[in-house]
Parts: structure tokens; C-alpha cells; sequence
């Protein structure tokens, strides 16, 4: 110690109670953030376009129905509800996740780059609170990338080829009204995985601090396991693989409904999901935030 | 503010080593030093941005480490530069702070405005501020808190002239309002015109801690004399106890010693015939201060 003056003991202020703001509030302010960004729209513009340029390409080929190895290619112009179906049979893989890891990579890592971390850490609100807020961000941005994809998607799809009865895969046919409730049903689950992909991405935007690196390692990772099945010996890791789960949603749009997937998906899914948040958590929690 | 034996150890680098501050109610405090000294990551722990390696910090009583935000409550300020979401107007960056908050934070957003003369181009964009001004919605936003202690970490950093007048009357301003400050800085003017305790820290180290006239004091007074005959005034100080006597580089005298022996020289001048034309007690600068402590301890 190397003090040259004692002082005497400083005044012991008073602390009277602060209202403290709830982490609603801060999801608030992280969601109105995310609207002031121009990159925002970029992961929602795929969102839009992607089905767009389907459904332009289809009507191109008019009379040609594309035949593919999903049942849904043959029926395309039989049905607008099949659109949604291909479209999410194609995007979950890869631009959906890409969607999610755009925002939930970028989302602490960003702050941290620019300094701005430091300048809501040092107000009334916890860590804690803030990287909830992150993470909630982070899942409902990827939400509304796939919410606006299903949306444009049926929207083009019945725009183009009416809103008729749709087959699923049992290769039963549903009327319209029911299809589109499976459609809501199946776009809903496959949340699940993406939610887990989020938080792989919050988790690695928390522990690289930097955007590019959180984005491309979270599409690293999901694209590393779909390639771990193929490595021969390690097919049966399949079932536990997350890019597994981005095709669990096909139960629901089964006749009956194939459940057996879905729950599968859900533990999975939350094996994923779990660690990596309570890691972005702990990491948040305790990191020094000395950039900016 | 009191911190004890704080410690910020970076694998072999020792950033802050036993670093004890005492910022008391009511003082504006500077906390001198080098780039380089350890004053932004002491700031930084001491807002609990970053955990000590040893030792502890306590604001108001509570602990930033333990107590989490609820610690900070009545404490603002900045580390380094202030920094803002560049793509959100200057109102919005502080109505978002406000959110964040809480209380009656987001009622005073036109006031502080106002304080920090912000309020024409509040609604700009921040990406399209000058260094200024950034810096004063810093204070802005730090205002925002109703603070009883401010941190200022280089406030006056990259100012032009006249922005770093306008911020030192700002942190006056503020000082009479009754807010303590902790003023991190190495703009030596700025420290000596705004501050009355002040610690130097140098290498992770305090080098001093104490008011700022205690440590001038300390340094020794030196006098500049003139007279109508300095040879024969020479001759008169060397003969007397507890002087030293000297000549500048420019001919003139300069003796040192208490004030007693000083007050004795002025009679024996006179009683000699010698006439006082100035007897000019001559101050350590906080400059000279500064530099002996940091190249005495280097």
C-alpha cells in the first residue's frame, strides 16, 4: 500500500431505494435497438425474398412441376400451402439458422466492440438482466425471421396456387383451413431448434466478442454437425445431433401426427439450448468489461 | 468512494498494485497519472466494470462486486471515452439510459440537455456528433442519475481550447451543485484550477494521496528576491541559519527556508541598508510536483 495521507472515514451516505427498471423494460430498449439497425433487415429481407424467388421460379416452370424427394415438390401447383412446406423443408438447414446466428451472434459481441457495454453495465440494471434481455432478443428475431418467411411464403403460395386442400406426408390429403393450422403448427416447432441455435450464438457472441467470428462459428457449428453423420461409424450420433431436429417438425404434418420425433426433438434440442445459455450466463456474468 | 488494496493483475502484468483511494463527500478529487498508470482500470473496478484481483471497493458502503447495479445507485460517470449507440439521436440514447435507469431518470432528459447546451442537436444522430460533444452527452447521461459521486475518466480528452474551458466550468458548475467529483486526468491544468485532493498513481501505484496545498507545501517554498544591491543581500542570507541561497539562470536570487527564516532576512536586510524591491514566495507548479513523484518512483 502506498498511501502518503490518511484521510478520515468518508461520510456514510445514505441509500435510499431505487425504483430498478425490470428486464422488460431492457428487452425494450434491446428490440428498439435492433429496429434503429440497418443489418437487422438483412436477415428479414432473406426472409422475405427467399420464398419470393420460389415461388417466381415455380411460376416460370409452369406446368412442370418440380419433382424432388420431398411429396410436397410434386404437389406445389396443386396447393399455395405446399410453398410454406418446401420452403421450410429447404431453409431450416441453413437460412434459417443463418437468420438466427445474424442477430444472435452479433448481439453482446457488437456492444462490446463499441464500447457500449460498459455504458448500460454502469447503470441500474444488472448483468444478469441484460444478458437475459440478449437472449430474448436473440430468439425473437430469429422468430420473426421464420414467422416472416412462413408468412410471405403461404401468402405467395395461395397468391399463386389458391388455398386448397394440401397432402402431408402420410400422403393423406387435409383440407385447406387444417392444413394451414398444421403449416402454423410445424413453422411453431421448429422454433425449438432455432431457439437452440440462438443461444449457441449468444453463447459464442459472449465468449469471442466479436460479431464476425460469433456469426460464422454459430453457422460453423450447426453446418459440423450435419456433416457428423456422415462420417462413417458415427451415423447413430444422428438422432442427437441439433441439425437433426431441424426436420422433427414433419411429425405434426403426419397422419396421425408422428410425435415421436417431436419429443425427441425437444430434450435434444434443450441439450443443446440449456448449456450454452447458462455458459453465455456465467461468462457474461463474471467477464471484465474492459473494451471501449 | 473508498477502495483498499485494490489489484488488477493481467497474467505477469500487475495493472494496479495495493491501490487505496478515499474520495470523501463534497470533494472534487484528481486522480493524476501517466497513460498507462492504472487510473482507467482502478476507475473500471471501482464501477465494478471489471473484477479486482485483490482488495475491495465500496461505493456509498456497498460493494460494486457484490451488490451489482444496486451499488452504483447515485454514482455516474464514464470510463475512456463515453460511448453511444451512433445509429440512435442523442435524446434517444439518453432516453434509453433513462429506461435504464429507472425512477424519474427519463423526466430530466430536457434538463440535462440543457446543461450540457445539447438541446439544439439533441435529435441528430450520435454517429454524426464531434468528440465534444459526445463527451457532454457523456456528462448528459451521467447527469441523468441525479449523481451524488460523478467518475470523469479524461473528460477534457481531445477537446479543442475552448471545449475543455467549457468542461471545466461544467465540472465546476456541478461541484457547487454539491456532486462529488473523481476526476481522472493527465491535464495538469485542469487538476490544479479544479481539484482540492488529488492521488498520483504511477506504475499501478499511488505515489501520493492528500490535498492538493498539502502537497505544495510539502514540495518547500522557494522565495524570488530582488534587491537594490543582490551581491550584499547574498552575503546577508548566507550568513543567516535555515537559509539556502542560490541564483536562477538569470541572475536573479532565489532563497529557500521557513518563514521565519525569511522574515528574519527581510530585518537584517533593511538593518544593512539593502532595499527590498520584491521578496515573491514561488510555489511548486502541480507539473513539477507531478514529475518529481512519478520519475521518483519510476
Amino acid at each position: 500500500m502506498s498511501v502518503a495521507h490518511a484521510s478520515p472515514a468518508p461520510i456514510a451516505a445514505e441509500r435510499p431505494r431505487a425504483r430498478r427498471p425490470s428486464t422488460f423494460t431492457v428487452l425494450r430498449w434491446e428490440l428498439r435497438k435492433l429496429r434503429s439497425q440497418k443489418r437487422t433487415y438483412l436477415g428479414l429481407g432473406i426472409a422475405v425474398l427467399l420464398p419470393l424467388i420460389f415461388v417466381l421460379a415455380q411460376n416460370l416452370r409452369s406446368g412442370h412441376p418440380h419433382g424432388g424427394d420431398i411429396i410436397y415438390a410434386t404437389y406445389i401447383t396443386r396447393s399455395g400451402l405446399a410453398t410454406p412446406v418446401l420452403i421450410l423443408f429447404w431453409a431450416s438447414a441453413f437460412f434459417l439458422p443463418l437468420i438466427a446466428s445474424l442477430v444472435a451472434g452479433d448481439v453482446v459481441a457488437n456492444e462490446d466492440a463499441n464500447g457500449t457495454l460498459k455504458t448500460i453495465l454502469t447503470r441500474s440494471v444488472d448483468r444478469g438482466q441484460v444478458i437475459a434481455a440478449k437472449v430474448a432478443t436473440a430468439i425473437l428475431y430469429a422468430t420473426a425471421g421464420a414467422l416472416t418467411m412462413a408468412l410471405v411464403a403461404t401468402v405467395a403460395g395461395v397468391a399463386s396456387w389458391g388455398f386448397h386442400s394440401v397432402i402431408t406426408f402420410s400422403g393423406t390429403i387435409v383440407s385447406a383451413p387444417k392444413g394451414l393450422l398444421l403449416i402454423a403448427a410445424a413453422y411453431a416447432f421448429y422454433l425449438i431448434p432455432l431457439a437452440a441455435v440462438a443461444s449457441i450464438g449468444v453463447l459464442l457472441s459472449t465468449l469471442t466478442r466479436n460479431s464476425a467470428a460469433a456469426v460464422v462459428g454459430t453457422l460453423a457449428f450447426t453446418l459440423l454437425l450435419a456433416l457428423v453423420k456422415l462420417i462413417p461409424g458415427l451415423e447413430g450420433a444422428g438422432p442427437y445431433l441439433l441439425t437433426t431436429q431441424y426436420q422433427a417438425w414433419q411429425g405434426l404434418l403426419a397422419t396421425p401426427t408422428d410425435w415421436a420425433p417431436i419429443l425427441h426433438s425437444l430434450w435434444v434440442s434443450a441439450l443443446y439450448a440449456g448449456p450454452a445459455l447458462i455458459a453465455a450466463y456465467l461468462i457474461f456474468l463474471r467477464r471484465d468489461v474492459a473494451g471501449g | 468512494m473508498l477502495a483498499r488494496g485494490l489489484v488488477k493483475r493481467y497474467k505477469e502484468v500487475l495493472a494496479v498494485d495495493h491501490v487505496d483511494l478515499e474520495v470523501r463527500a463534497g470533494d472534487v478529487y484528481g486522480f493524476l497519472g501517466p497513460n498507462g498508470a492504472g487510473k482507467t482500470t482502478t476507475l473500471r473496478m471501482a464501477l465494478g466494470l471489471i473484477t479486482p484481483s485483490e482488495g475491495t471497493v465500496e461505493l456509498f458502503g456497498a460493494d460494486p462486486m457484490r451488490a451489482g447495479a444496486a451499488a452504483l445507485h447515485g454514482v455516474a460517470g464514464f470510463v475512456e471515452a463515453p460511448r453511444f449507440y451512433p445509429y440512435l439521436s442523442g435524446r434517444k440514447n439518453l432516453e434509453l439510459l433513462a429506461a435504464l435507469d429507472g425512477d424519474d431518470a427519463r423526466d430530466r432528459i430536457d434538463e440535462v440537455l440543457d446543461t450540457v447546451e445539447l438541446a439544439p442537436r439533441a435529435k441528430h444522430r450520435v454517429g454524426g456528433y464531434s468528440h465534444g460533444m459526445r463527451q457532454r452527452l457523456g456528462i448528459a447521461a451521467a447527469l441523468l442519475r441525479r449523481p451524488r459521486l460523478l467518475i470523469l475518466d479524461e473528460p477534457a480528452t481531445g477537446l479543442d481550447p475552448a471545449g475543455m474551458r467549457d468542461m471545466r466550468l461544467l465540472i465546476r458548475r456541478l461541484a457547487q451543485d454539491g456532486i462529488t467529483v473523481l476526476l481522472s486526468s493527465h491535464q495538469l491544468p485542469e487538476v490544479q484550477e479544479l481539484c482540492d485532493r488529488v492521488a498520483i498513481v504511477n506504475r499501478g501505484r499511488i505515489v501520493y494521496e492528500g490535498g492538493l496545498s498539502d502537497l505544495r507545501a510539502q514540495a518547500g517554498r522557494g522565495y524570488g528576491l530582488r534587491t537594490d544591491d543582490d551581491t550584499r543581500a547574498r552575503q546577508i542570507a548566507s550568513g543567516l541559519s535555515d537559509l539556502e541561497v542560490g541564483v536562477d539562470p538569470h541572475g536573479a536570487l532565489r532563497v529557500h527556508g521557513p518563514e521565519a527564516a525569511i522574515g528574519r532576512l527581510s530585518v537584517a536586510l533593511g538593518q544593512a541598508g539593502v532595499a527590498i524591491l520584491s521578496l515573491t514566495p514561488e510555489l511548486a507548479t502541480l507539473e513539477d510536483l507531478f514529475f518529481r513523484l512519478t520519475e521518483e518512483s519510476a
